[in-house]
């Protein structure tokens, strides 16, 4: 396949001109294209905001649900029906701020899907207020002497909870990028990759520059199946470390641990009850 | 000593929570079908796990009984508190049974009978055990032989071990005992008959007349967030998940589980939720995005007293209003309110395949009283169940929201077809992606909406009338108070009466106003405070309902209270 089968022709794209989003939307595709995975057995869910628009510029199967509330359709979707991809990709307001407790609670489900989070530490579709990541004294038109409140860690908090495969990336570096999306994809369980991505437009603080001063990839010798390694490189806040922190390729998935799979793997959405066992349930209830 | 002699006795046993209430209200109705006659119950209790005051009131008849009346022809109280409780129920009529430690300070004028029931618990090991006692004392009254509830027993007790079976069927033979004692002095149920065909019909609970109707709808996904009273359809449906192939999951909030079960629709799979009040009010974003995504879905609303928490564990009809008009902006949707458990298991049956027709969602509305009341009926109709198949394969270049002359696009699934299935919350084009073209806004709009409830006004489920044609009085009502007004008509037996009842309040049906027009008085019933029902139709029909009768205590009507004020309405 090639990055070209997943490409949108005609497609109003929303971004300003130099968005990191570009180079998620490209190296996505690439990505898709490399594991050929099939338009239409691939579904994107995605929430609201500037990173929320990425399925539309992709051919695919698309869920643009609400503000924050893209894990629950998608955890949804992938366990009525297992044999599709299902990759949720939203922005940081949406995934950490609006849906954090989805957040929270799918990490502990564990669903066989990827959560791709852009990262830019900004709201840029509501035009520049603090989003959940934005760092220390980063002033904005609501935040208007500048943020105090402790910038939320996704890395740390899915290590935490067990998340089984961690990662974080920088949208430039279009190459580990890429590697890294393949490995959460394939991965067997809850995946999420942090990209970090700057805003162009309304965050002048965290920009192509600071991303590239301010990241480096952790070492060869970092083993991510070691969990108290990877929280301890995830509280790295100096500088911030990228590549996969954390991976637990052993934890069972939310639709292996459904009863309806363990003996018969037909997705849910083929299946019909049977009116004999209907009626025998109605007669059991003759009593209570 | 006597009751009243009459083919109907309403009894009532009252006790606090953790005394087990419940668990001989269980027992007693099985028992009591079983023996062949009709039963009916229904219960009050308060929010809390131990302690307060709980009663339940079973009613056994030779007639088809389904209703809550005030009448208590017998207490059986199991603590000191209940008669306090009941006070404003107890009359010269009532027999109370309970220990005489218990009933110290019962008014003189009262008919008492004590009963060594606790202190024979004690005796037995503990006061566990009153419920079982107290449910063979009621059981051997009412003339049920000890083998049927020796079984009831077995079968109820059987998980929690041998031993425990063992020391519940002495606790019910120390209530038989009791009861031969009783007997001497009491004589009761002469007038009721036994009619062996009842031994065999259902004896359902309105939850499980309307789980039973997910199941026949193929309900395959609910994610749902425990909220009394819709907990226990929740529960009933996870039951069932094994043997029919339902997914349900716990989700996170009432937020994510309709999230989820439109994200599980979206795949092909029919979903519900079940939720309350305050669970519902937060699903509301939720509901918007069905109606924007035409994703079906199926919501089931078990109504309590709000707002906020309200009165956690009491019934009301308070959140008509909020479904109607849930969720923002304007999409077509249904919302049904079955008044009886037949209606119920065909409603909900209909939901999914009326969901998956209209790619809507579709309300079922209950409240504690119904959801928690049981009765037995003589069977469930099968005859129209059926699955109807609204998922297409989609071809290559599938535009999920074609504009179509009747407003209904063909609905694809991801992963079935060559196309692929793009929706989305925002205003979106044919093909589902975003749009801000005002023209195919207007077009999306007509379609979700007009052409939508269109289809839908032609097959709304006409209310059922009570009584003849030729009324001057009409009574109207929704959802739960079916049975109970029903009831009240017969106690009246007046030919001038008649009832209508609406199984379907959204959208109201078309000839409303004729049946109102034809009456000289109308007069409506509701549990709530400000007669939203009646509302509703003044909006809809311009009439306005002559008089409103408004409960919102968080307890149902009663037969009684339906009596007077229809009575009071007739100037009697």
């Amino acid at each position: 396949m090639d990055a070209k089968d997943f490409d949108m022709t005609g497609a109003d794209v929303a971004w300003c001109p130099g968005c990191g989003n570009f180079l998620i939307l490209k190296t996505l595709k690439e990505t898709l294209a490399e594991m050929e995975i099939k338009p239409e057995n691939l579904v994107l869910v995605s929430g609201i905001g500037q990173a929320g628009k990425l399925p539309h510029y992709l051919k695919c199967n698309l869920f643009n649900s609400l503000h924050g509330r893209s894990l629950p359709p998608a955890v949804a979707i992938k366990a009525v029906n297992p044999e599709l991809t299902v990759i949720d990709v939203s922005g940081d307001g949406c995934s950490y701020g609006e849906g954090g407790n989805h957040f929270i609670h799918n990490i502990r489900r564990n669903p066989d899907i990827t959560n791709i989070v852009h990262n830019n530490m900004v709201y840029g579709l509501t035009k520049g207020q603090a989003s959940p990541t934005s760092r220390s004294k980063f002033k904005t038109n609501l935040q208007v002497e500048g943020v105090f409140l402790e910038p939320f860690n996704p890395l740390s908090i899915a290590i935490a909870l067990r998340a089984s495969f961690v990662a974080r990336a920088y949208c430039s570096d279009t190459e580990q990028t890429k590697e890294i999306l393949k490995k959460a994809i394939e991965h067997k369980g809850y995946a999420l990759v942090d990209i970090f991505q700057p805003c162009v437009t309304f965050n002048k603080t965290n920009t192509y520059q600071w991303f590239k001063e301010n990241t480096y990839y952790l070492e060869e010798s970092h083993n991510p199946t070691d969990i108290n390694q990877a929280f301890k490189r995830a509280m790295e806040t100096d500088k911030l470390p990228l590549g996969i922190f954390y991976m637990d390729n052993d934890r069972k998935t939310f639709e292996e641990n459904l009863e309806i799979y363990y003996d018969d793997k037909t997705p849910l959405y083929k299946r019909k009850y049977e009116m004999d066992k209907l009626k025998s349930l109605i007669e059991s209830k003759k009593r209570l | 000593m006597s009751l009243k002699s009459r083919d109907d006795l309403s009894i009532v046993l009252c006790g606090e929570a953790g005394q087990g209430i419940q668990t001989v209200e269980g027992i007693l109705v099985q028992a009591i079908k079983l023996a062949g006659y009709n039963v009916c119950s229904s219960k009050e209790y308060m929010s809390r796990v131990r302690g307060g005051l709980n009663s339940t009131e079973i009613r056994i008849s030779s007639k088809r009984i389904t209703a809550y009346v005030d009448r208590m022809d017998m207490l059986l109280a199991l603590n000191e508190g209940a008669l306090e409780h009941l006070k404003d129920r107890i009359n010269s009529d009532t027999l109370i049974i309970g220990d005489d430690q218990q009933l110290k300070t019962v008014n003189q004028e009262y008919n008492v009978l004590k009963a060594p029931i606790l202190q024979s618990a004690q005796e037995l090991g503990g006061i566990i055990f009153a419920n079982v006692i107290a449910a063979g004392v009621l059981s051997n009254l009412l003339n049920i032989h000890s083998d049927v509830f020796d079984q009831i027993i077995r079968d109820m007790f059987q998980r929690k071990g041998e031993e425990i079976v063992k020391k519940d069927i002495k606790a019910g033979q120390k209530g038989y005992q009791i009861g031969d004692e009783l007997s001497d002095s009491i004589k009761i149920i002469s007038k009721i008959d036994k009619n062996p065909v009842i031994k065999d019909e259902l004896l359902l609970s309105g939850t499980d007349a309307v789980g039973l109707g997910c199941i026949a709808g193929n309900c395959k996904f609910m994610a749902s967030y425990p909220m009394t009273p819709s907990t226990s359809l929740q529960i009933f449906m996870a039951h069932h998940g094994e043997d029919f192939d339902i997914l349900f999951e716990q989700a996170e909030d009432e937020i994510a589980a309709l999230n989820m079960s439109i994200g599980a629709s979206y795949a092909g799979a029919r979903s519900m939720i079940a939720t309350s009040g305050s669970g519902f009010a937060l699903m509301e974003e939720a509901v918007g995005l069905s109606g924007m995504t035409e994703t079906p879905v199926v919501i089931y609303v078990g109504q309590r007293p709000g707002p906020a928490v309200g009165l956690p564990t009491r019934t009301a009809q308070e959140d008509l209003n909020l479904t109607i008009f849930s969720g923002p902006g304007e999409f077509a949707r249904i919302i049904f309110a079955p008044g009886n458990f037949q209606e119920a298991f065909k409603i909900s049956h209909q939901a999914f395949n009326l969901a998956d027709k209209y790619q809507i969602p579709v309300f079922i509305l209950s409240d504690q009283y119904f959801a928690e009341s049981y009765y037995n009926i003589p069977s469930l109709d099968l005859s129209d169940v059926e699955i109807e198949d609204y998922i297409i394969k989609t071809p290559e270049n599938y535009r999920r929201y074609n504009l179509t002359a009747d407003g209904i696009s063909p609905r694809g699934i991801p992963g079935y077809g060559e196309g692929v299935v793009v929706v989305d919350s925002d205003e979106h084009d044919e093909e589902g992606h975003i749009t801000e073209d005002l023209q195919i806004r207007t077009e999306m709009v007509n379609k979700r909406y007009h052409k939508k409830m269109k289809l839908i006004e032609k097959e709304i489920i006409a209310p059922e009338l009570i009584g003849g044609d030729g009324y001057d009085i009409l009574v109207i009502g929704w959802g739960s108070t079916y049975s109970t007004i029903k009831e009240a008509l017969n106690v009246l037996g007046s030919d001038e009466i008649s009832f209508l009842h609406f199984n379907q309040v959204y959208p109201l049906y078309s000839n409303t106003l004729d049946y109102l027009e034809n009456a000289d008085k109308t007069i409506i019933f509701e549990n709530n405070a400000s007669g939203q029902f009646a509302k509703f139709i003044k909006m809809e029909t311009g009439f306005n309902i002559d008089e409103k009768i408004l409960k919102y205590n968080g307890m149902p009507f009663s037969v009684e209270e339906v009596v007077k004020s229809l009575e009071s309405l007739r100037g009697l």
